[in-house]
């Protein structure tokens, strides 16, 4: 366990260095954002818009009673969307996606020697390959966070429009009522910790593969499955930290 | 000029490498032969620094390498081309794009003179026209040219290659020992070459090492590999019958 943790460190520490070229290493981040950030774009809609449209209707369902005002069902939309879903959620989901592709494109550049190339031309391999995936992941993930918040509220929408258990009025009145700015920072900061635990995790689970292509794939579920235990703990620590 | 001194290296209770002791000159092809498994490779990369002997020191023109920091490291590095076994293209490039790494890195040239050196270390490997191709796309024994390429790029002081004709086919195998061998004596390139092909190291060696069972075990040149009298090195060598025949005929 420390030993890992030790491991981990010193991964980290041969990571945060400085490129050796500006130009190239801007490029990489580009690459990294595209694979990271834009092939992501897609799954994170899909589940969004699903998961916005039916939490509306299971609380519009639940909150039936006539006692129970209607613009509560808009509010419990919004504020799920923005405290748990768009952030903890999508990243358990990206835990799965990002950091398996992450694992296994390292694990494989590792156990075909590819990295012991790059070490034998004077690059620092750590720092070529990982830090890039760090920042490209560190810029679009709170994108991806505001997108999916966009996106399931507009789920509901489209909920409100169809259901008759709710009018598009309520709907609308819930979104806009007792709004706390702060939640939306808050959910931010915990996307952007996340973004570094799904990549730095991953990477380093791919960076020690040793041996054949069977060893690639158990990195990678070794990625996932840490990346998502830590991003639960993180999730319980920050949220301890910033709304209690 | 590289001089090895002392390296043990194990890998936790097998002894791979003993207290090997080899220098290798400038200017000349040295070559490593051993059976499979004899440790030649761990012995390439214990002196690059990608193992980490447990003992003995390494010298490149007298700067000590294996406690030197990792800043001193990769400057050295810089000068060292290698070729590995299995080639070790990046598979994410074009073939272009892999031999260019080194230089888009550590060169100041501009993006012609890096498009015309690339032409030209890909001419010598008979490459030209695969430029974007990617690794995926071409055969095995390509991959290695390509990888020799990628090697001389950057004109290296120190040329490492392990096994670097193993999967090509005889004519094409020996291209690429001429071509190792010329670039050796043009840049006057400290090169050691890892091999268990008999017919290279005929055709291009210099200086031959013979490991057995992790140590230097015969040392020589490529006359005396015939008359030695070492039992180990006469398995080794005359273990086929064309060679057999020709020890018979030599006699
Ligand atoms: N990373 C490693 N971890 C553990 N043992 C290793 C490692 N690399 C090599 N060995 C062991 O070291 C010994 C020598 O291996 P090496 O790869 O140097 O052989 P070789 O002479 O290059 O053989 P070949 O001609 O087949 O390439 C083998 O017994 C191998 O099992
Ligand atoms: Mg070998």
């Amino acid at each position: 366990m420390f030993t890992v943790v030790g491991k981990y460190l010193v991964l980290m520490g041969n990571v945060f260095t400085k490129p050796v070229r500006g130009s190239i290493f801007f490029k990489r981040i580009l690459d990294e954002i595209e694979q990271i950030g834009v092939d992501s774009l897609w799954i994170v809609s899909i589940v969004s818009i699903f998961m916005g449209a039916v939490l509306t209707l299971q609380v519009a369902i639940n909150f039936e009673a006539p006692y129970i005002p209607k613009y509560l069902i808009g509010l419990s939309a919004r504020d799920t969307m923005i405290l748990e879903f768009s952030s903890t959620i999508i990243c358990l989901i990206l835990a799965g996606k990002v950091g398996s592709n992450i694992a296994s494109e390292i694990g494989t550049m590792r156990i075909t020697e590819q990295i012991d190339a790059l070490e034998i031309m004077g690059v620092n391999s750590a720092n070529y390959l990982i830090l890039p995936k760090m920042i490209a992941a560190f810029v679009t993930f709170p994108i991806l966070n505001i997108l999916s918040i966009i996106l399931g509220i507009f789920g509901g929408f489209v909920v409100a429009t169809f259901a008759d258990t709710v009018t598009v009025y309520d709907y609308l009145y819930g979104l806009n009522y007792a709004f706390v700015p702060f939640y939306v920072t808050y959910s931010l900061i915990k996307i952007c910790v996340f973004s570094v635990i799904i990549t730095s995790v991953s990477s380093f689970y791919g960076y020690y593969t040793s041996g054949g292509a069977l060893e690639v794939g158990k990195s990678s579920t070794k990625a996932v499955v840490y990346s998502i235990i830590l991003v639960l703990l993180f999730n319980l620590i920050l949220t301890q930290v910033l709304l209690t | 000029m590289i001089e090895v001194k002392n390296i043990s290296k194990s890998f936790n209770k097998n002894k791979v490498l003993k207290n090997v002791n080899v220098d290798f000159e400038p200017g000349k092809v040295s070559m490593v032969i051993g059976k499979s498994g004899s440790g030649k490779t761990v012995l390439l990369k214990s002196i690059i620094g990608l193992h980490k002997p447990e003992e003995g020191k390494i010298f490149f023109d007298s700067r000590e390498f294996i406690n030197a920091n990792i800043k001193f490291k990769r400057q050295i590095r810089e000068e060292i081309g290698m070729v590995f076994q299995g080639g070790a293209l990046f598979t994410s490039l074009t073939v272009e794009d892999n031999v260019r790494f080194a230089l888009d890195l550590f060169s100041n040239k501009t993006k012609a003179e890096k498009k015309k050196r690339v032409d030209f270390c890909l001419e010598r490997v008979d490459m030209q026209g695969s430029n974007d191709l990617f690794p995926a796309e071409i055969s095995g024994g390509m991959q290695k040219r390509v990888s020799i390429a990628r090697a001389i790029v950057l004109n290296p002081k120190y040329l490492f290659c392990d096994e670097p004709n193993s999967g090509l086919d005889p004519q094409t195998a020996i291209i690429i020992d001429k071509l190792i061998r010329e670039i050796t004596l043009e840049y006057n390139i400290t090169t050691i070459v890892n091999t268990h092909d008999m017919n290279s190291v005929m055709e291009i060696a210099d200086n031959i090492y013979f490991i057995n069972d992790g140590q230097k075990w015969w040392n020589g040149g490529r006359d005396d590999i015939f008359h030695s009298d070492n039992i180990e090195l006469n398995d080794f060598v005359f273990a086929s019958e064309l060679y057999k025949k020709i020890k018979d005929v030599s006699k």
